[in-house]
């Protein structure tokens, strides 16, 4: 564990370098963030409005506030893994990460994470006008704000090891777009991007809460938002420490059987 | 003519190569479905709530994720791949060689590369706006369907001429695929009536990247909503850009040196 933290340091300070490097990127990867939750938070409003101030127990203003929060709880525990891996499969850059003495997860959390760091700042200046913008409404509780915490880092931590093992399908076939697609899909409709999922069918509520989907997004926003119970919050917390144990299994299977397949390309 | 015949020509390389993957076509199929049966979901769950969205009945949002699903079919078939190709050209001085070949430049570059799986996108685009239409029945008149018919080109027009310029600049900066990921995420925006969004969202959307005017545009003059004033802008913007996407092309060939020249 101790032997980690250099590691993570210095991925900590490649990728900030690379970051800075490619600061056009990184900015045009934000607009694509923003706008995706900005899209339907007008669209919500719009709802709302034409629904005397209110639709599915949500006001406008309230909309706009779950939306808003839902684009920094994205921006938390958002990965582009699964666009990666294929790629490096079949590059064959996947093998200077094997020759190193440590799992090759670490130095992708690691990167993220750092990612997250230089981004985060802009994203929180983005809320800040966008909030000056829709005067968003909401109702947070200091305990419900101080669970949040552990619930973004279980979601974040759910979904990074759930993307990760999904990127190891680059081993199994080439058609990884696929997979990718119908995952990318299943996440925006079932996590709560596109509707706070109390709006959903019944039925379907009940799949993204027994799938994971729930737990990586809507549950933290939702309890930053002050809308769940201390009941629900516990079992909330339940839930994604359950997922993160499954997934945490999964990725050490899947990656073991995985890796055996592995022949790297030019070597 | 001739350039139909080249594009032709283009048209059966691009599904030679993918015919040798028959199984993507499925892929491709199951991609889509998701990605529409995605739209008409969220249409649904908006609709449970509300009778019309901002002015708009079910219906004819419905047409609109139609002309939405059709014309990004249409992009993605032939003007994004033929774009990135491109830009990938000016890059590593393969433009050299499409330069030499003895027909306009800017056409052929446009027309170089097809994603011939994007055809589905264009047939479902085309089939839910089919089952959109067929709803809205009655009231739709043969004028009004001419008026879509022309709004329809006149927005790809648009579009077109949009993102060659985007493309052309690569002449100057070589890295600019990130400016037409910008556009890509912009286009998303296009799936809603562009009439929601507050003033500042419906300027961009309009006239900084000109989302509103393939996909909003042509279903409000599908619906008798389309005003003249509207129409005279969309026209005269098509003119525009397709004079400037001509004239940016010519003053950035000439920054072209080749790459092993």
């Amino acid at each position: 564990m101790k032997a980690l933290v250099p590691l993570y340091l210095q991925q900590f300070k490649t990728t900030f370098a690379t970051m800075v490097q490619y600061r056009a990127s990184l900015f045009i990867w934000m607009i694509g963030h923003v706008l995706e939750p900005l899209v339907y938070l007008v669209v919500w409003s719009v709802v709302a409005e034409s629904g005397g101030g209110s639709a599915g127990g949500y006001t406008t203003a309230e909309f706009a506030a779950y939306f808003i929060v839902l684009m920094l709880v994205e921006n938390t525990s958002y990965t582009w893994i699964m666009y990666e891996y294929d790629y490096r499969v079949r590059e064959g850059l996947l093998s200077p990460a094997l020759l190193r003495p440590v799992h090759p997860i670490h130095a992708d959390i690691a990167d993220n994470i750092s990612s997250k760091a230089i981004t985060m700042p802009f994203m929180l200046v983005v809320a800040v006008v966008l909030a000056a913008i829709f005067h968003p409404v909401m109702s947070p509780r200091g305990w419900a704000l101080l669970a949040a915490i552990p619930a973004l880092v279980l979601a974040f931590l759910l979904r990074f090891l759930l993307e990760w093992t999904l990127a190891q399908a680059a081993f199994w076939t080439t058609r990884v777009s696929a997979i990718n697609q119908s995952y990318f899909v299943l996440v925006l409709f079932l996590s709560g991007q596109v509707a706070p999922l109390s709006l959903f069918p019944h039925a379907l509520q009940i799949a993204a809460s027994i799938l994971p989907f729930r737990w990586m997004l809507g549950f933290p926003v939702e309890l930053i938002l002050g809308r769940l119970s201390p009941t629900d919050a516990l079992l909330g917390l339940a839930a994604q420490v359950v997922w993160v144990g499954l997934a945490y299994g999964l990725m050490r299977v899947i990656w073991r059987a995985g890796i055996r397949l592995y022949s790297a390309v030019g070597a | 003519m001739r350039y139909l015949r080249i594009f032709g020509m283009y048209f059966r390389i691009g599904a030679m190569g993918e015919m040798q993957y028959r199984f993507n076509f499925f892929v491709h199929l199951f991609q889509s479905i998701l990605q529409l049966g995605m739209a008409l979901g969220g249409l649904a769950v908006i609709f449970t709530y509300t009778h019309s969205l901002g002015g708009w009945l079910p219906d004819e949002v419905l047409a609109l994720v139609g002309v939405y699903t059709l014309v990004g079919g249409l992009i993605g078939l032939v003007v994004y791949p033929s774009m990135e190709q491109f830009i990938m050209s000016v890059r590593d001085g393969m433009l050299d060689f499409m330069l030499v070949k003895p027909a306009d430049a800017q056409l052929l570059n446009s027309l170089q590369s097809v994603d011939i799986w994007r055809l589905i996108d264009v047939g479902l685009g085309f089939g839910v706006l089919i089952v959109a239409l067929t709803r809205l029945g009655t009231q739709i008149g043969l004028s009004q369907a001419a008026l879509f018919v022309g709004m329809l080109l006149t927005g790809s027009a648009i579009i077109y001429s949009f993102w060659t310029i985007l493309a052309t600049l690569s002449f100057w900066f070589v890295r600019v695929e990130n400016i037409l990921e910008i556009f890509r995420s912009m286009y998303e925006a296009g799936r809603w009536p562009i009439s929601l969004y507050p003033p500042w969202l419906r300027f961009t959307l309009s006239f900084i990247v000109p989302v509103a005017f393939v996909t909003t545009v042509p279903v409000e003059a599908l619906t008798g909503r389309l005003s003249p004033q509207t129409f005279l802008i969309a026209a005269a913007l098509a003119v525009a850009l397709l004079a400037a996407s001509r004239v940016v092309w010519k003053v950035g060939l000439r920054q072209y040196s080749g790459a092993s020249a």
